[in-house]
């Protein structure tokens, strides 16, 4: 009797193994997503392009992270302290963190991968200007003494996005930061598979078997990366039609960010879910060239200003008011530094106050020359809109279409508007790029070293770097409102508008996390 | 014949030289900066200028040429400015799909074409006749993306029974490999279609008003001897002439089909080439495409000899 229930009970586990197997429980699950650009630059300190960015995502990993609510969390660090003065950081590594080589993280890989970042990132060239060294402690510990107090030392760290300080082995890291690096080796919750993907076509990833997530659970870049799929493919599809077709038909998961027409049609489907997965959204841009006429007074960039208002470009560019907002804050409504003081100019359109600073500031007719941007559907818009308005201001305006690549080649020109150069460009930036005034790199105002459009101003810088020194987030809050009010004074830019762009997926798609960068653990994928 | 094949082989060195230095100055003359594409959105000005140096773009325009050419000619194409890997490389993961997507739409325009065409002349004036110009007409005024866009929402959305886009490799299995290729193979042939059949029609009611028809008929040979084996094969020359330029045309042409499918060939890596300006990767390209013109026609020529034993060369 006992001899044919173990038979039977082994037949019936057989059974269900079996079932398992074919109902495709134990199948490769692959997630197949389309990225908003193609992947063409595996250097993530060579490029600030945000598809590369989030490759380093995928195969590297951060000492620092954001989480949901933006707070900077460990992430590969295990514990740090800081000495009382606040000059020596120490910091320890998490145990078992591995390369996908196999080789140990040790604290002499993060020093070098720190000082290839900071060599070209915004924030970390400024947090420079306070290191004095970095030492290797031992293999796990490592520390970053500086000249001053800083602080943002933590939120560098952890900066989310463009450039992203990843860690990457000794060996790759000590590449100069002028040139590619060749090897694709992180910590990372995945590895990049070199021989299977193939640039314009697709870029394939596997689980990281190694990986050892953190045990907090996951929150926007921080806690647990927690991988569910066995492989993720990133599929080069320029078309946005065709993606959006192919997410009809099954072809392919998830769509990092359809354009806004093709909303509806997505929604209307059942099989397919729309997902906010970057509550922060994006911010556009309006940017004065102040080297060459006219927008070398301020007072013409201030017209210009006060010409505009940020709803008719969210109108002309987004259309659908779920997915934007007016915001007078630079640094992001609802983040810790966002104010509306000054502001408020930016909502509403005075075209009396434009004329009348023009004719103050003695504007002599000359058309100023707007770069619009043909390829880029989400900036396209804001061109003619600005045109509209600043004539309505009193320019003249001569708008010149250009795709997105002449545009930028193009900003590079320092040359008067009517010899080559410009003299208004439109850009946006994700939210969490402009969260305060050292990542902002509109703000900096420090001449040929400034963003295209090369605003000097001393004052500014002053403000910047009292920002960076100080460790109070109160007195950090008012000197990043002094910072708001000073570029509007000086009309350096304006932010006209913050949008969000959802991305889509199957329904069979879930735990696709809320982050300022799509990222690609803790999703899970029920089917084939 | 060899002399004549080695004649035309040396010809082409001066065309591929024009080529080269036209393709490169026409690049240079843009002013556009791969470097600033690179950086990305948030590179300041000193990093963009540190990439050009570093791309040698900042070299004079004789220097960048010599450089270029002589490495061409001892066969290495170079690297691309993005991708980190050498152009040849990259064009060889691009061959196959646009040399498979080329093959089949060329098949399949041949074999519809040749035998509607010669039917309508056959029928020339009836309601066959009408149908086939009308049908030319067409396949000549739609676009092509409009086409593609079409069979898509009919055989992949609508109906569900061929997949929307992409391209997988005959390595992959042939089942896979056939069925992604027939709506861009038949986008694509729809002007193929349309061209050879107005050429066969035309080409073989010229042949069947010549001399050597009517003896044909005299002799009592069947109508159907007479079309295929007389006029058909004396009216060869220009619709060979038409399919060899279609196949040219088909190497370099098949840029929106490529799109509008997502076929990872070299129409889509000389858009993104052309969008990236990644000059290394658009100037062999345009240079392989004016060594496949130079062939293609060489073949043609050759065509001419066997389908006509009065031409010799």
């Amino acid at each position: 009797m006992a001899f044919v229930t173990t038979t039977l009970k082994r037949a019936l586990a057989a059974a269900g193994l079996a079932a398992l197997i074919s109902s495709g429980a134990f199948a490769q699950t692959t997630l197949r997503v389309v990225k908003s650009g193609n992947l063409t630059i595996l250097d993530l300190i060579w490029t600030t392009a945000y598809v590369t960015r989030d490759h380093g995502y995928l195969i590297y990993d951060t000492l620092f992270a954001t989480d949901a609510d933006n707070v900077v969390k460990p992430q590969m660090v295990d514990t740090w302290k800081v000495s009382g003065d606040k000059l020596t950081w120490t910091f320890t590594l998490r145990d078992g963190l591995e390369w996908h080589d196999g080789q140990p993280v040790t604290g002499e890989d993060c020093i070098a991968s720190l000082k290839r970042w900071a060599a070209r990132d915004a924030m970390g060239l400024k947090l420079w200007d306070f290191v004095k060294e970095l030492k290797a402690v031992d293999a796990k510990t490592f520390e970053i003494v500086l000249k001053e107090p800083y602080g943002l030392l933590l939120e560098s760290l952890g900066k989310p996005s463009s450039n992203v300080p990843f860690m990457m082995p000794k060996r790759v890291a000590e590449t100069s930061p002028m040139e590619q690096i060749k090897s694709q080796i992180g910590s990372g919750p995945f590895i990049y598979k070199t021989d299977e993907s193939k640039p314009g076509e697709k870029h394939v990833y596997i689980k990281n078997p190694k990986y050892k997530p953190r045990a907090e659970p996951a929150s926007g870049l921080a806690g647990g990366k927690v991988v569910k799929v066995d492989r993720v493919e990133l599929i080069e599809m320029p078309d946005v039609q065709i993606q959006a077709n192919a997410l009809l038909a099954g072809e392919i998961d998830m769509i990092e960010a359809p354009p806004h027409d093709l909303l509806p049609m997505l929604k209307a489907d059942k099989s397919v879910v729309i997902d906010d997965w970057n509550p922060l959204g994006h911010q556009f841009i309006i940017r004065f060239n102040h080297v060459v006429k006219p927008f070398d007074n301020p007072k013409i960039r201030l017209a210009a200003l006060y010409a505009i208002n940020q709803e008719d470009y969210l109108k002309a560019t987004v259309g659908d008011p779920a997915y934007y907002k007016v915001c007078a804050a630079v640094f992001i409504c609802g983040t810790p530094f966002a104010t509306d003081k000054g502001g408020e100019i930016l909502l509403k359109s005075d075209f009396e106050k434009s004329k009348a600073l023009l004719k103050e500031a003695g504007y002599d007719g000359t058309p100023v020359v707007v770069m619009q941007s043909t390829t880029l559907p989400i900036l396209t818009n804001t061109a003619p809109v600005t045109k509209a308005l600043l004539e309505k201001g009193g320019f003249k305006v001569d708008m010149q279409s250009m795709d997105w690549q002449t545009l930028v080649s193009r900003r590079t020109k320092k040359d008067p508007a009517d010899k080559g150069g410009w003299n208004i460009l439109h850009t946006y930036s994700v939210s969490a790029d402009v969260l305060n005034p050292i990542s902002t790199s509109y703000m900096v105002a420090a001449g040929d070293k400034s963003w295209f459009g090369w605003p000097t101003d001393p004052e500014m810088e002053k403000l910047r770097d009292a920002f960076a020194r100080e460790t109070d987030p109160v007195k950090q809050k008012a000197l990043a409102e002094k910072v708001q009010l000073r570029a509007l004074e000086t009309a350096q830019y304006g932010w006209i508008g913050q949008w969000y762009g959802p991305g889509a997926h199957r329904n069979n798609i879930k735990g696709w996390l809320k982050a300022p960068v799509p990222v690609f653990w803790n999703i899970e994928k029920t089917g084939s | 014949m060899f002399a004549f094949i080695v004649r035309r082989l040396i010809a082409t060195i001066p065309v591929l030289l024009f080529v080269a230095v036209f393709a490169f100055m026409l690049l240079r003359m843009t002013k556009d900066d791969p470097a600033a594409i690179i950086a990305g959105d948030n590179a300041t000005a000193d990093q963009v200028d540190a990439i050009r140096a570093k791309l040698g773009l900042n070299e004079p325009l004789w220097s960048q040429f010599f450089i270029w050419s002589s490495r061409v000619l001892v066969g290495d194409f170079g690297e691309s400015f993005f991708f980190k890997k050498t152009v040849a490389e990259l064009i060889l993961q691009r061959v196959e799909p646009t040399l498979m997507l080329s093959l089949c739409t060329i098949i399949l325009a041949v074999l519809i074409a040749v035998p509607v065409g010669v039917l309508a002349a056959a029928r020339q004036g009836s309601w066959v006749d009408r149908i086939v110009m009308g049908f030319s007409v067409m396949g000549f005024s739609v676009p092509v993306f409009v086409i593609g866009y079409l069979l898509i929402y009919v055989f992949a959305i609508v109906l569900g029974w061929l997949p929307v886009q992409g391209y997988r490799r005959i390595s992959e299995g042939f089942g896979d490999f056939i069925i992604r290729l027939i709506l861009p193979s038949i986008t694509l042939a729809v002007i193929y279609i349309a061209l050879i059949s107005r050429i066969t029609r035309a080409s073989v009611i010229e042949t069947l008003g010549e001399d050597y028809i009517r003896t044909a008929r005299a002799k009592g040979l069947p109508a159907r001897i007479v079309l295929l084996r007389h006029a058909l094969r004396n009216a060869a020359v220009p619709i060979i002439t038409v399919i060899g330029i279609g196949i040219a045309l088909l190497i370099g042409g098949v840029v929106v089909t490529e799109s509008v499918y997502n076929i990872p060939g070299i129409g889509r890596l000389t858009v993104d080439a052309v969008l990236a300006r990644d000059f290394p990767v658009i100037q062999v390209v345009i240079l392989m495409f004016s060594v496949v013109y130079v062939l293609v026609n060489l073949v043609i020529d050759l065509a001419y000899s066997v389908l006509d034993p009065r031409i010799r060369y």
